[in-house]
């Protein structure tokens, strides 16, 4: 369980995040959407337990986030990051390690070495594995990121995954392949928050999104209730038309073009 | 993998063994290979009865041993450091010449030479060398902390910033040394000089026991590291989403090998460039897994520097060279080579 009450963050003058309250449960894949500085990014640093709430409580498990020691959390819960830096020509394999070494003082054992495997294979890295980091291509760099974040919690049912972005570097092949990685680790008990950008990839795949604006919660519900002409324009300020897969029932909207006229007078 | 690893240390450890014992040999008198051996043989005990040169025992005891001694302590305490640094900078090219780190130590070691004699007059010898670590140290600390402070943004290091606040650090430090000089008296001046260039010329039994405690502590502790070295890697916020303390682990590393840095410099001057070629060559031998690089980078640190207190004993001999001066002729090309090889990574 994951629950948030009534939490906010505040920078200075400006609130980034507002009074937000949601709870979930393992089983669930809960994606955000949001315009860009809607506080996405934020919230998700705060349930990670990296950004303190000003006010609030955020729980995982019945216990406040900023109470368990790091270690522990480390146990509990993974992140994807945005942003990735690796500064070192670690190969592939050693990085995907990485995730687990909370689980060992010194040297790996067999469950590690077992967990490593199946997680370069479930994201298709398998060929990579000793390829230094600093040579893959940044969609590779990325699913190598998401197997270490998967290696890190892989044997705990019940944790909470944290996607900031996850597919933002990738193709449309893997841009469906991490969600659908996304979904299936949701059914097999862990929590699944992500954010995204793309709102036909949430339809298609979220049990229930969330949807920010200027710091506030301002949707909530699955992908069927939230999505709607009416709640894109608020949300993203376009127009858009809402259509309905027929194969798979699910929803999936088609923005309009945007009028914008250039000034002939403006010299370049 | 482990067969190569043990074979790899067991090649280092030998190639040490036997260039420390031949360092030994070389040098303005030269002693033989059998002379030496029987001469340490019966430190331990052997070939008691076997009759040795009184002259070069005393060359041995008085002056060689110490000086290889200190160079495998300096050695083995500039590589380790220079690995740890890189790490906790998360950049390759953070040495502790480069970003004013041996300057900051070298500015407090001078300072305590030329007030020492005047405050400190009392002290015993020993006592003395334990001060100029000390001073040594605290001086390598603060270079860090401003260094560390001023290249950090949003939890990024950014090269650019670091290797300027090295420049400036480096060039306060010498100016402040520069201003120091023109107190100092004729026999604090040669010393003074001979920490610009970096020499091991100044190797006794005092100057080994006084800094052998500021790096064994570093290579026993820094080590067992590795593992929390390899996150900061993945970034800092990453490292502490895996459940790493990141505030602690970096000022245990930034401490331990500051302690190193600064104990060397205390007894040899700035050695430039040795933290920069030793862990570079190690990496490319072993891959950059910190568990191994950190002690690996030990035993090639203090392999290279016997190896080069070995030349400039012997290449213009009688007359000695400074060992700074040998390590900057290997150690530059080397730097450049990094940079026009990462010139596009370095701009973040």
């Amino acid at each position: 369980m994951l629950t948030a009450e009534g939490i906010s963050y505040k920078i200075g003058q400006n609130t980034l995040v507002k009074d937000i309250s949601f709870s979930m449960r393992p089983g669930e894949l809960l994606l955000v959407l949001g315009a860009n500085g809607a506080g996405k990014s934020t919230l998700l640093r705060m349930l990670s337990g990296e950004k303190k709430s000003s006010c609030g409580h955020i729980k995982l498990y019945q216990k406040e986030i900023s109470d368990y020691p790091p270690q522990e959390l480390a146990l509990k819960r993974a992140v994807l990051n945005q942003q990735n830096i690796v500064t070192m020509a670690f190969s592939a394999e050693e990085i995907v390690m990485m995730g687990r070494y909370p689980h060992y003082k010194n040297n790996p054992g067999q469950t590690d070495l077992n967990i490593i495997d199946e997680v370069l294979q479930l994201c298709g890295i398998t060929s990579l594995r000793t390829r230094s980091y600093l040579s893959l291509s940044g969609g590779e760099q990325q699913r190598v990121q998401l197997a270490r974040t998967l290696a890190q919690i892989w044997d705990i049912p019940g944790a909470l995954l944290l996607l900031d972005e996850p597919v933002a570097a990738l193709d449309v092949q893997y841009q469906q392949q991490t969600l659908a990685i996304a979904r299936q680790l949701a059914k097999r008990g862990f929590m699944v928050l992500g954010i995204l950008h793309d709102i036909n990839l949430a339809a298609q795949y979220a049990d229930r999104i969330l949807m920010l604006k200027k710091g506030r919660k301002w949707y909530d519900g699955s992908p069927a209730e939230v999505l709607s002409s009416k709640s894109i324009y608020e949300i993203f300020e376009i127009d858009s038309d809402i259509y309905t897969n027929p194969r798979t029932l699910k929803h999936f909207f088609i923005p309009k073009d945007v009028p914008i006229e250039l000034n002939n007078q403006i010299s370049i | 993998m482990v067969k190569q690893r043990v074979f790899l240390y067991l090649m280092l450890s030998g190639l040490l063994i036997s260039s420390a014992v031949l360092s030994l040999c070389v040098g303005a008198v030269g002693i033989p290979l059998k002379e030496v051996l029987v001469i340490l043989g019966k430190k331990f005990g052997l070939f008691s009865q076997w009759p040795v040169s009184a002259q070069y025992e005393g060359v041995l005891n008085i002056v060689r041993i110490p000086r290889v001694l200190l160079g495998l302590l300096v050695g083995a305490a500039l590589g380790i450091s220079g690995a740890a640094i890189q790490g906790i900078f998360r950049n390759p090219l953070a040495e502790p010449s480069l970003i004013g780190i041996s300057a900051g130590a070298s500015l407090m070691a001078v300072l305590i030479i030329v007030l020492e004699l005047s405050l400190f007059a009392a002290l015993s010898n020993l006592l003395g060398y334990y001060l100029l670590v000390f001073g040594a140290f605290a001086g390598a600390g603060i270079a860090s902390l401003i260094v560390y402070q001023l290249s950090r943004n949003e939890g990024k290091s950014n090269v650019a910033t670091m290797l300027l606040a090295g420049i400036a650090i480096n060039a306060l430090a010498g100016a402040l040394t520069g201003l120091v000089t023109f107190a100092a008296d004729d026999h604090q001046l040669r010393n003074i000089t001979f920490w610009m260039l970096g020499s091991l010329a100044g190797a006794t039994w005092e100057t080994v026991l006084a800094i052998s405690p500021f790096v064994m502590i570093p290579l026993l502790l820094l080590p067992p590291m590795g593992k929390a070295l390899n996150t900061f890697a993945l970034g800092e916020l990453q490292a502490s989403q895996l459940g790493l303390k990141i505030n602690k682990v970096k000022r245990n590393i930034v401490i331990l090998s500051t302690m190193a840095v600064g104990a060397s410099v205390a007894v040899s001057g700035i050695i430039s460039f040795v933290g920069l070629l030793v862990p570079h060559t190690v990496r490319l031998l072993i891959g950059v897994d910190n568990k191994q690089v950190l002690p690996a980078s030990a035993l090639c640190g203090a392999l290279m520097l016997t190896l080069a207190d070995m030349l400039c004993r012997t290449l213009l001999a009688p007359v000695e060279l400074p060992i700074g001066v040998i390590t900057a002729l290997l150690g530059t090309p080397l730097f450049l080579y990094i940079l026009v090889k990462d010139k596009k990574k370095l701009v973040l």
